[in-house]
């Protein structure tokens, strides 16, 4: 199935704009989370002590992200676990068919992982003849349906209980239902059976401790219990800015991340996970591997007003409460990370050329900043990006191959900004305006502005499309300042 | 927010303070009464209002869309204009533009004297409701207004200045207005300057959630302390025939 790119987000937003299920069912889950969220943060009293908190570890972690890194390997190499680091999702990839091919293995179950997603793992494995299967409801419905998550926590987020419905009897070819109890119920039975199967097992991670070389990972459904307990063989991927110094800093991270996430005080599991098992004959899988991913992660680290990207929980807060995404979903941004905290850490994963568009998507309200448990200010990165857009990048590397030179706005705001700084020939711009607008002005309004004019003049059009627009008027502010100044 | 370097100390003042209006290309164009009735509010406080006809923009647009050599230009300006200036604070009915002038810090990155200016002038800015709430400590301006009317929080005013509470104590003490608030208060209007036209449908759509939160309140009026997204969403509610129309907070204040 082709999946939509980032490059043609434009044309992906106005699609998901006509996509009247889509908006209801994003209306529907995005206002729900934002309501559970805003309970779950008045729950504590000390919200706002918590992110700078958080914050405040998350940098410390990421100045010195190399020695935290380090100690993590050695405490769960001690542990007995097998850390592997790979450069990008060309070497990830290796790394864990190179163990499915070792344990010869045919079935690999998987726990929802962004990380995962963003490698594009399940492909590799399966153009090896290794089935990945999905267990998370919401990532096994999307498999079901060929498609990739919309959302970072909630990937079927963008489907209706009826269109979960239709592709369980297309699919799984049970009774027509759609009723909820039933459909998961289905899936259940439909997983069960593959846990117990699987040669592999394959998870994410929310934070790695330094100091313990324990992973952490969080989860509702009890699936990730299953994938990382039951296959005789562990692979656990993770972003190198997963790592936190400390088990005492699990606890802010712990308050907020599931009240972020979906305002529960705390998933209903959290599995801390250190190296292998103790005695030989004890349950659990014989083999832990953990793969320290980069793909682009070190470069974001390397100038300082990027490195807060890494300071991302991965909650999903920002996507509920960005207006942007509550119209379009998250397929239209083309990546794995969709939203706010998608529009900025896509660019520097797959390159601004290639991303363009997302750093523009925004009207820069700063919702997603007031919701960030973490405070990461993302218009701030926004911004950046923009301006990295525009003006070149600063960190050069083969991701920053030039963006195509927008002539026509370069040279608009140039124009812009001659006329700005010389107030008489600002006056006189605006005076010839209003005299051109003649043509376009009826009555006290300007309306639909089409034809050679719209062709023309493009922003105009793109305006007056569904607004009027109010015209420059007769007498500005300040001819009224002067005449009243000389009476 | 911003640190203030100075505490006001006004309620001690003998003679009237000196504000130095930055009215904003919008207002100066398109939209003079909100201007004119900043002037009158301003007056009616006590203060004697200055306009330096060399002002033009704060800059946002080439700022927003990524060309910070153009920006810095324009903000070199303004700056410099405000430097010759007497005034003891420089108000604006635009919160968007004034967080502007609090953001022209960062573009100034390798050179710290003109921050070290940027940051002095932006001390002086000021939003206009909060500049008569917090600095004047004004919350009754003697206005009076037949109607009902809710408030629309603009985003820059709300999350880069903490305007919030300000209009709607200045809106309270308008005589016979009824003030409801309205659903999502705080939602985002859709405007986001280029934004708008770089993606008109989203922004659309962002624009409808607001305006049928508004059809939905039954007010006369919605009212707001950015040209912008008044005319964002005055835009809508006159394409669409709606009995509400759109107000400058200052419009409002104004009214007698």
């Amino acid at each position: 199935m082709d999946h939509l790119t980032s490059e043609t987000f434009d044309a992906n937003a106005r699609a998901a704009l006509n996509d009247a299920q889509l908006r209801g069912a994003l209306k529907n889950a995005t206002s729900l989370f934002g309501k559970r969220r805003l309970a779950a943060a008045h729950s504590v009293s000390n919200w706002e002590d918590l992110r700078s908190e958080a914050r405040r570890i998350k940098d410390e972690t990421l100045l010195h992200l190399d020695k935290y890194l380090e100690q993590f390997t050695v405490n769960a190499e001690e542990a007995g676990a097998q850390i592997h680091w790979a450069r990008d999702a060309a070497e990830a990839n290796a790394i864990v068919k190179e163990i499915a091919q070792h344990k010869q293995a045919r079935l690999v179950v998987k726990s929802k992982s962004m990380t995962t997603e963003e490698i594009h793992l399940n492909s590799a494995l399966e153009a090896v003849g290794v089935e990945a299967l999905e267990t998370d409801l919401g990532e096994y419905i999307i498999q079901l349906a060929g498609e990739t998550p919309s959302h970072i926590i909630a990937p079927a987020i963008h489907k209706t209980r009826f269109q979960i419905a239709d592709l369980f009897v297309e699919k799984l070819g049970i009774e027509p239902t759609d009723d909820v109890v039933m459909l998961t119920a289905t899936a259940r039975r439909v997983l069960r059976q593959k846990f117990a199967a699987a040669d592999i097992g394959i998870s994410g991670v929310n934070f790695g401790v330094a100091e313990a070389g324990t992973i952490l990972i969080l989860e509702n459904e009890g699936n990730i219990r299953l994938t990382t307990s039951l296959p005789k063989v562990h692979i656990a991927v993770m972003g190198i800015e997963k790592v936190i110094p400390r088990f005492a800093d699990l606890e802010v991270f712990l308050k907020l991340l599931p009240r972020s996430g979906t305002g529960q005080h705390l998933t209903s599991y959290q599995s801390l996970i250190t190296g292998t098992k103790r005695a030989a004959d004890g349950e659990g899988p014989d083999e832990l591997h953990i793969i320290l991913l980069d793909n682009g992660r070190s470069k974001m680290l390397a100038h300082p007003t990027t490195r807060q990207s890494l300071a991302c929980i991965r909650c999903g807060a920002c996507l509920n409460a960005c207006p942007v995404y509550q119209q379009i979903g998250g397929h239209a941004y083309g990546s794995v990370y969709p939203g706010p905290i998608g529009a900025v850490i896509t660019p520097q994963l797959i390159g601004l050329k290639k991303a363009s568009q997302l750093p523009y998507a925004s009207s820069l309200c700063g919702a997603c900043r007031e919701v960030c448990p973490v405070k990461i200010d993302i218009p701030e990165l926004l911004l950046h990006l923009r301006a990295e857009i525009t003006e070149g990048s600063e960190v050069r590397d083969e991701r920053s191959e030039p963006v195509k030179r927008k002539t026509g706005e370069r040279l608009a705001f140039k124009m812009w900004a001659a006329v700005m700084t010389r107030p008489r020939l600002y006056e006189f711009s605006a005076r010839v305006g209003h005299l051109l607008q003649g043509f376009i002005k009826r009555g006290n309004r300007i309306g639909k502005v089409g034809g050679l004019i719209g062709r023309l003049a493009p922003p105009l059009a793109a305006w007056t499309g569904t607004r009027d627009l109010r015209p420059i008027e007769a007498k500005s502010f300040r001819q009224q300042w002067r005449s009243a100044e000389r009476s | 927010m911003m640190d203030r370097d100075h505490q006001s100390a006004i309620g001690k003042r003998q003679s009237p303070i000196k504000v130095g209006l930055f009215v904003t290309c919008l207002v100066d164009q398109l939209w003079s009464s909100i201007g004119t009735s900043t002037v009158e509010v301003l007056r009616r406080a006590g203060c004697e209002v200055e306009f330096d006809e060399r002002q033009t923009c704060c800059g946002q647009p080439a700022f927003n869309t990524g060309y910070r050599r153009e920006a810095r230009q324009v903000a070199e300006r303004f700056i410099e204009l405000c430097e010759g200036s007497d005034a003891e604070f420089i108000v604006s009915p635009s919160g968007s533009c004034t967080a502007m002038v609090h953001h022209y810090e960062s573009l100034f990155p390798d050179d710290g004297a003109w921050r070290a200016r940027a940051h002095a002038v932006a001390g002086r800015t000021f939003e206009l409701s909060s500049f008569l709430v917090r600095e004047l400590q004004l919350t009754d301006v003697g206005a009076r207004f037949t109607g009902k009317v809710t408030w629309h929080d603009a985003c820059h005013g709300l999350r880069e200045l903490g305007v919030r509470n300000e209009p709607r104590t200045l809106i309270q003490h308008v005589r016979d207005t009824e003030f409801v608030e309205l659903e999502n208060s705080d939602a985002c209007c859709g405007f986001g300057g280029t934004f708008s036209v770089k993606y008109p449908e989203i922004s659309a759509a962002i624009l409808e959630q607001k305006i049928e939160a508004i059809e939905r309140a039954g007010v006369d009026a919605v009212v707001s302390g950015d040209a912008s997204c008044l005319m964002q969403i005055g835009g809508r509610l006159s394409r669409i025939g709606s009995k509400a129309r759109v107000m400058h907070l200052a419009e409002l204040l104004a009214s007698q």
